[in-house]
């Protein structure tokens, strides 16, 4: 796999793997990792990406906008773009403007959906509600993603103010890692959360791009 | 805006303690902020006063920072826990003294969600404001709204989600007291994150409200017209 940089996924984002091409995935930094690995593994050398910074997770509102403005950047030197976001707390206003644009983009409410399967997702709300979920990158940036923007470093009291809700901690991995699986469950106890481990590969991410690749 | 030097807040007159209340409100510091509150209340200051002059004054360059993003939610949570100190102090003295109230507000986080901070702080902005409020909490089906604006003789309905996946049920809240032929009855007022006012015009409600202080701002506007209406 290319080399990448967490908190350069995180921060900046990823430029375009080429300037011009078939297919451009313009997809979320913390997807990064995953959407290269099936890209080599598969051989779709035919599709090109390109990441916005990851952090856009925290400021939902900003990510239809930082989508537009990708989307306008790159469409003349693609046949085809994807959007690989899915509504991400945006409310459906990234659906709106992909819409608008005539892109595509990743079904269901977010990606701790998509990695488990939409559909099985779905089935659990309402008894899942009180899960906080982290994916493999959200475990890796976990400070820059919870403890810091949520002042934790600063102020610890305020943990129950923000988690007090919570029960439980499911830590979705789309790979075997034990140190990650570690680190997870450190950080269910830094959040005063029962620990939960629940493998889910790529899910529905797997699925959906492969119907890209094929297009 | 904090001091590195300590000082002795009974040792300064109004003016300058309510500025110094100010600050210690902008910097979280409960102790401080109750301390003020009860020097303003030794000098006979009503309490009505100590709560809009010396809290929601403060309260309001936090609200205002937070939206210029001068503040984040950490430090707005910070203040709000010092508000909160102020509040408890002055709450059973409000009702005492008979202080006047705007209206009755019941509000909640929709069923399936459990995120409550947004909703905690428009219930401290709205008590700041006077109005009486009943929070209900998270996670609430329809009935508990309708049963809670019932029994608190509620003029406004407010209601809270964080999720995409769970505002729609704000439509669905909105839709029953349609059924009931309740809708009237009510200012239905919501917010949260994913929302925007197109989103609150669709479900019918009478305002999204972007924040706190919006949300206080608009239930004072839909108050007056309400009372007009019944006037007229």
């Amino acid at each position: 796999m290319a080399q990448l940089n967490d908190d350069t996924l995180t921060r900046a984002g990823l430029e375009a793997s080429v300037e011009t091409g078939r297919v451009l995935l313009i997809a979320c930094g913390a997807l990064a990792r995953e959407i290269i690995d099936l890209k080599e593994s598969n051989g779709w050398d035919h599709m090109a990406i390109t990441c916005l910074p990851a952090i856009l997770h925290n400021s939902p509102q900003d990510i239809p906008a930082a989508v537009r403005h990708a989307v306008e950047k790159h469409r003349a030197d693609f046949d085809q773009i994807f959007v690989v976001y899915a509504d991400c707390g945006t409310g459906g206003q990234l659906q709106r403007v992909c819409d608008e644009l005539g892109v595509k983009m990743v079904p269901g409410p977010h990606c701790y959906s998509f990695f488990e399967g939409n559909d099985r997702f779905a089935a659990k709300s309402d008894t899942e509600f009180t899960a906080f979920y982290l994916t493999d990158f959200l475990v890796r940036q976990f400070e820059a993603f919870v403890i810091k923007p949520l002042g934790l470093d600063r102020y610890p009291e305020l943990r129950d103010t923000y988690f007090g809700h919570y029960e439980k901690l499911v830590y979705q991995a789309q790979t075997i890692d034990t140190a990650l699986e570690e680190k997870a469950r450190a950080c269910a106890a830094q959040l005063g959360l029962a620990y939960e481990y629940r493998f889910t590969g790529y899910g529905d991410l797997e699925t959906t791009l492969t119907g890209v690749a094929r297009s | 805006m904090s001091d590195e030097e300590d000082l002795i807040l009974s040792e300064l007159n109004d003016e300058e303690l309510v500025e110094q209340m100010y600050d210690d409100l902008y910097d979280g510091l409960k102790d401080e902020l109750e301390e003020g509150v009860q020097i303003l209340l030794d000098r006979g200051w009503a309490p009505y006063k100590v709560l809009t002059e010396a809290l929601v004054g403060g309260m309001t360059i936090v609200g205002n920072d937070f939206r210029d993003g001068i503040l984040f939610v950490p430090e707005v949570l910070m203040a709000a826990g010092a508000m909160k100190g102020g509040m408890a102090i002055l709450k059973p003295l409000l009702v005492e003294t008979g202080a006047p109230r705007a209206g009755r507000m019941v509000i909640g986080t929709v069923k399936g969600d459990i995120h409550d901070i947004g909703q905690n702080l428009v219930t401290m902005m709205m008590e700041g404001a006077g109005f009486e409020v009943k929070n209900i909490g998270i996670n609430n089906p329809v009935e508990s709204y309708l049963d809670a604006a019932k029994e608190f003789e509620a003029d406004i309905i407010g209601m809270s989600a964080l999720l995409t996946t769970t505002m729609p049920y704000m439509k669905i809240v909105i839709d029953t007291m349609k059924e009931q032929g309740l809708r009237d009855d009510y200012i239905v007022l919501v917010g949260g994150a994913p929302l925007n006012e197109e989103f609150g015009k669709a479900i019918g409600a009478d305002a999204y409200c972007r924040d706190a202080a919006v949300a206080v701002e608009t239930a004072k506007s839909l108050m007056a017209r309400k009372h007009n209406q019944l006037t007229a």
